[in-house]
């Protein structure tokens, strides 16, 4: 009767405990998209709808909803967010900058999206992302090269680009085609941060200015300084991507064709599908995500773990390391994973060998140099997540009775001691017995 | 031992009352009268029952004196040293002498880890564990700390008979009594024994005249016994502290010495031979110190006196089996030419191949009190480590410092090979003992040994000239401290009318003085040397105020972050830290590596984003300083922060002393040095302090411990935080921000 009792409330907690947040399941589940207007929910609903057929919870606000609110009880209640509000000055409720920043610190996913409209707020988050959008306010992207080909001839407003960051991992296997067709306003990457990466880049023909004005001073942003999407991905993992283009993921855009001038190629379909398809799929950790476990080091021919390796011991390393497929844990299988036996410097790099089942291992000496070491495994390639670990361990020199008794070098000395103990003893019975 | 602890402390204020009241000689009046009536006893047998009797009392006296530190505070270890003996011995206690031998400590000098067993010596530990296990054995039940706590007393007990013993060698059984009840209450010692001062000096000054002693009656008797009894002492010292040095150059010095002035004997060559061959082979037993005793220049005068002691033995056989005078001349010429030429050519040849290291600094610095100041640092910034002022001594010695001189006029006049090894020991120990202050340490036994020879010598005179004259009752109250018979051979002029009362007036006098000396002891042993340095008392309005900051901080540390954590503080309070808080640190008093000190030295005088820099190079997680503005604690981190720029400076010619400073002055209000306003060590130290008033009528922000306002009140800490500051501020405890998240 217990046991049935455990087994229907396990069962009955399945679907919460699957629900959840959790390091074994990575992938986001419940997103909240807070939007201006919610005719922005139709005017953009292949997107949305491509984000619900993959499983996920989409929870639509207004951003100045009275009720708005990411976590409650200390417990976040959404995984990612997703701010196509760029005109926001103050969000509702008890939302605000620190706590947007609070939400991507504490390892949620964030879609920012900004277009000629963008309020201070919108821009003071993308600045604490290392992302600067042009001060400009009135300043858009313009490229009288690459633009996309349309009936009227316009202002050069809606560009196509098709620079991308070369990552599968971030943009999938397939590659974009089509270029990807984009209206709105231009930033540039923080240089002191090392985290954010330019995924779509301008043409170097490109500049931020007022298309509307006679440009009068240089524009502060242009060529391929300017960054159309850029992702961070913070230490804690954390994936945010920042665009100045809200048009990017509209029905709209997604559904034109794209030409780009003076290319002769014609594109029934822009890029944009794939491109965003793709980009939200990294963002909610479908892709791309590495979780290292089971870090274990022991000494050659044995199994336990030490406390404590003694120095020119030999040992073995193994970790094992696996990548989110969206839908359970796949190994992932490299060949340049590499261990450092570190204590200020490393003392010994080695690259791990693979058993293509997520396993890797190695096994080296250890130097010949006493103190507290680390095992470290630095593992950051671009787009996966970043693999830090670290595990202490104290060596210690040979104990008193573990160096060797006897080597061969010292015979002379231990002859040397013996003969004159002999001839000591010798010579007193002689001397005093030998009248 | 707690079978003599226990009436000790039972009779506490008995003891007090005594020790201040009157110096030993009133105890043996007592005793000698009651002997007298009650018993009849032979005069010898007499002599000897005052004489034992005087020796139990200044045993416990010694012991009883040693326990204001206990009755003031509580049964506790002190300052920092202590600290590091008691976790080893702990050790020691709980996971045996092998686990002890080869301990390799990775909680200090993270990350590179200490060898415990090979750097310490481990007489002391070894000691108290013996005494420990000797009590389990006994079935008491005592906790280790009682015994740590108690060991310093305990032999400081014990170096009260071994100063009778050598007293009673130099000189006679007076003056062994006088040296005794002098050295039971001397401050020189008082400071580095009392109880909870568990230090390894504790033990060692008993070591240290245990094997002057035994060498000395080796010398004087010639017996092989007496001089493997020294070895054995000797082994005793070096497994004991550092200060074996002291014995193995200033010993070959003596021989020296005698060897020039024509005292060759047999009886020398037996004990120096016996005591350096087996002394030696002994002492490279120690791991810390094992090739070194061959090796390193501090002991090659050691062997150098042996050599010639073996060609002074050839010399005289050469002698013995040669006839003719000349043709010996002749021969010792040659020989000993060619003795000194071999031996110059063995140092050069060592040093130069490096197979005798050159003397260290430590060493150095005591030959040249001014080297330290110029090329070490880390040597000049401890405080014990200053030449001495001249009020300490005075201040230690009291009035043996006038009767030292007296008591060298004495040794000169009935020179013997014994007082020649006194004088020498008294004269180059009191030298090291104004290079550094802690060695006036080593200098106290010579001073109240010599000091003890002119009391014992100068009473014994006058007495007898009182008892020649006529039979007072004054003589049986000063024949116990006059000790032996008193000598009828002493010349007296009897054309001298006020010679009696002259002799009554000095004796008199004498025994004034002795007794401010043990008012003096006393006083000074309950104000200055009984206060354990982790426990701060000051007087406030309503009495006494205690300062507990220390273990607070420690115990927070210990209860509030995560076992592998490591601490990053001045090395000062390293083993504290590793003690109390169980927590690993990067530098500690153990300075064996300058340049980790030189980091940590670094990293606080540095900007705040600098410092982090090299705190995440060291994986460092909490930063603890010692501020004393609140309470006006002066010895904190500030005023030894110069210190810190100095050392981390000699490595790291990035900083430089002089960008702290203005115009040659060290300060810490608005004209301070920019850098010093923004360096780590003051953003640490004055965080919040700004705020608060700590003394009415003054502004905010008043430093109490520099009496000066702050220069920068408004600080901001961008990679740290705080974690824990102390009721009284005296420690503050910053943890150290991850990196951002984002960035």
């Amino acid at each position: 009767m217990v046991k049935l009792c455990v087994l229907i409330a396990a069962v009955s907690l399945l679907p919460i405990l699957c629900l959840s947040f959790s390091p074994d399941n990575p992938t986001d589940r419940r997103v909240l998209v807070l939007l201006d207007d919610l005719s922005l929910k139709s005017s953009h609903s292949i997107f949305f709808n491509s984000i619900k057929s993959r499983g996920f919870d989409v929870d639509f606000k207004l951003a100045d909803d009275p009720k708005l609110s990411l976590q409650r009880y200390g417990q976040y209640l959404y995984d990612a967010l997703i701010l196509f509000s760029p005109s926001t000055d103050r969000f509702g409720g008890s939302l605000d900058l620190a706590g947007v920043l609070d939400f991507v610190d504490s390892g949620h996913d964030l879609i920012l999206a900004a277009d000629e409209s963008a309020s201070d707020l919108i821009r003071n988050i993308a600045t604490e992302c290392g992302v600067d959008f042009d001060e400009d306010s009135s300043a858009i992207v313009i490229d009288h090269k690459s633009y996309a080909v349309s009936e009227t001839e316009g202002d050069h407003t809606l560009i196509v680009s098709d620079d991308f960051i070369q990552s599968d991992v971030i943009l999938g296997s397939t590659k974009v085609e089509a270029p990807v067709l984009y209206k709105g306003i231009a930033h540039s990457v923080n240089a002191a941060n090392s985290l954010v990466l330019k995924v779509l880049s301008a043409s170097p023909s490109a500049y931020s200015a007022n298309p509307s004005s006679k440009l009068s001073s240089p524009p502060l942003l242009s060529g391929s300084a300017i960054s159309l999407v850029s992702v961070v991905q913070a230490r804690n993992n954390a994936r945010i991507t920042i665009t100045g283009s809200l048009d990017m993921f509209s029905n709209r855009l997604l559904r034109s064709g794209v030409q780009k001038a003076g290319d002769s190629n014609k594109y029934s379909k822009s890029g944009n599908e794939q491109f965003v398809t793709e980009l939200s799929r990294w963002v909610f950790h479908e892709r791309g995500h590495l979780k290292a476990v089971n870090l274990r080091h022991h000494k050659v021919g044995e199994t336990d773990e030490p406390a404590i390796y003694r120095i020119n011991d030999d040992l073995e390393f193994s970790v094992e390391i696996y990548e989110w497929s969206g839908k359970s844990w796949e190994p992932y299988v490299t060949n340049d994973v590499q261990v450092q036996f570190y204590m200020m410097s490393p003392y010994v790099l080695k690259t791990l060998s693979t058993d293509q089942k997520g396993l890797y291992h190695t096994s080296f000496k250890v130097p010949d140099v006493y103190g507290v070491f680390q095992f470290k495994v630095e593992y950051q390639r671009l787009g996966y997540t970043a693999l830090s670990l670290s595990k202490q361990i104290p060596v210690r020199p040979f104990r008193h009775n573990e160096y060797e008794r006897f080597i061969p070098t010292a015979f002379p000395y231990y002859g040397a001691s013996f003969t004159t103990m002999a001839g000591f003893f010798i010579f007193s019975i002689v001397y005093l017995y030998n009248k | 031992m707690v079978g003599k602890t226990e009436p000790v402390n039972g009779s506490v204020k008995q003891a007090a009352m005594s020790s201040s009241s009157s110096n030993p000689s009133r105890s043996d009046l007592l005793s000698s009268t009651f002997s007298l009536k009650s018993l009849k006893l032979k005069t010898k047998q007499q002599e000897l029952l005052i004489r034992v009797s005087i020796l139990c009392l200044v045993y416990i006296l010694a012991f009883i004196t040693r326990l204001f530190s206990v009755l003031r505070y509580e049964s506790m270890i002190h300052e920092f040293d202590p600290y590091f003996n008691y976790r080893t011995t702990l050790f020691l206690t709980q996971k045996g002498f092998y686990e002890f031998w080869n301990w390799f400590d990775s909680e200090s000098w993270y990350p590179l880890g200490r060898i415990i067993g090979g750097t310490l010596y481990p007489g002391l530990m070894v000691t108290a564990a013996l005494i420990y296990w000797t009590l389990r054995l006994l079935r008491f039940a005592v906790h280790i700390r009682e015994v740590c706590v108690l060991t310093a007393p305990f032999f400081a007990s014990n170096t009260t008979l071994v100063a009778y013993f050598f007293g009673k060698e130099i000189w006679d059984s007076g003056a062994g009594l006088v040296a005794a009840a002098l050295i039971a209450i001397c401050p020189g010692y008082i400071s580095r024994s009392v109880a909870g001062s568990y230090d390894n000096e504790g033990v060692a000054i008993f070591a240290l005249l245990l094997t002057f002693y035994l060498f000395v009656k080796a010398v004087n008797t010639g017996s092989l016994a007496w001089a493997l009894a020294s070895a054995f002492g000797y082994f005793y010292m070096v497994s004991a502290w550092g200060g074996y040095v002291f014995i193995i150059n200033l010993i070959p010095l003596y021989v020296l010495v005698l060897l020039i002035t024509g005292r060759y004997s047999m009886r020398l060559y037996v004990a120096y031979n016996c005591m350096y061959v087996l002394g030696m082979l002994l002492a490279m037993q120690i791991r810390f110190v094992g090739f070194q005793h061959v090796q390193s220049g501090e002991h090659m005068a050691a062997m150098g006196v042996f050599f010639l002691m073996q060609v002074f033995y050839f010399l005289d056989w050469v002698k013995y089996m040669l006839s003719d005078t000349k043709m010996f001349q002749d021969f010792l010429r040659i020989t000993v030419t060619c003795a000194v030429v071999a031996g110059a050519i063995a140092l050069g040849v060592g040093t130069a191949s490096g197979y005798i290291s050159p003397w260290t600094g430590r060493f150095y610095s005591l030959l040249d009190p001014t080297y330290a100041k110029d090329h070490i640092p880390i040597i000049a910034s401890v405080s014990e480590h200053q030449p001495t002022a001249w009020s300490s001594f005075m201040f230690d010695f009291h009035i043996l410092l006038f009767l030292f001189p007296a008591g060298l006029y004495f040794c000169f006049k009935r020179l013997s090979d014994a007082t020649i090894f006194i004088v020498m020991y008294g004269l180059t120990s009191m030298y090291f003992a104004g290079v550094m202050v802690r060695l006036i340490l080593v200098a106290t036994p010579a001073v109240c040994l010599i000091s003890a020879i002119a009391v014992s010598a100068t009473i014994k005179n006058l007495t007898s000239l009182i008892r020649t004259k006529s039979k007072t009752a004054l003589t049986t109250s000063t024949k116990g401290s006059s000790g032996s018979k008193a000598s009828s051979k002493a010349s007296l002029d009897q054309s001298q009318p006020f010679q009696k009362n002259g002799a009554i007036a000095l004796l008199f006098g004498a025994f004034y003085l002795l007794s401010r000396y043990v008012s003096h002891c006393t006083w000074v042993t309950s104000e200055a040397y009984s206060s354990p340095s982790i426990v701060l008392a000051a007087r406030g309005a309503h009495g006494r105020v205690i300062f507990d900051d220390y273990r607070e901080a420690y115990f927070w540390l210990r209860q509030n972050t995560p076992p592998d954590a490591k601490v990053m503080s001045w090395w000062d309070y390293g083993y504290q830290i590793t003690a109390m808080g169980n927590r690993t640190v990067i530098v500690d008093n153990n300075t064996w590596n300058n340049t980790h000190i030189a980091t940590v030295g670094r990293a606080m005088s540095s900007y705040e984003d600098e410092a982090y820099e090299i705190m995440r190079s060291l994986d460092v997680d909490y930063v603890l300083v010692v501020f004393g503005g609140v309470t006006g604690y002066s010895s904190d981190d500030i005023n030894k922060f110069l210190w810190m720029v100095r050392i981390g400076g000699g490595v790291f010619p990035v900083i430089k002393e002089h960008d702290y400073l203005v115009n040659g002055e060290y300060r810490v209000d608005k004209g301070a040095a920019p850098k010093m306003l923004n360096c780590l060590m003051y953003k640490l130290s004055y965080y919040r302090f700004g705020e608060l008033v700590t003394e009415y009528g003054k502004p905010s922000g008043y430093d109490r411990a520099r009496g000066v306002e702050i220069g920068n009140k408004d600080i901001k800490l961008e990679y740290l935080e705080e974690a824990f500051t102390t009721s009284n501020w005296i420690v503050r405890i910053y943890k150290v921000k991850p990196p951002k998240n984002r960035w």
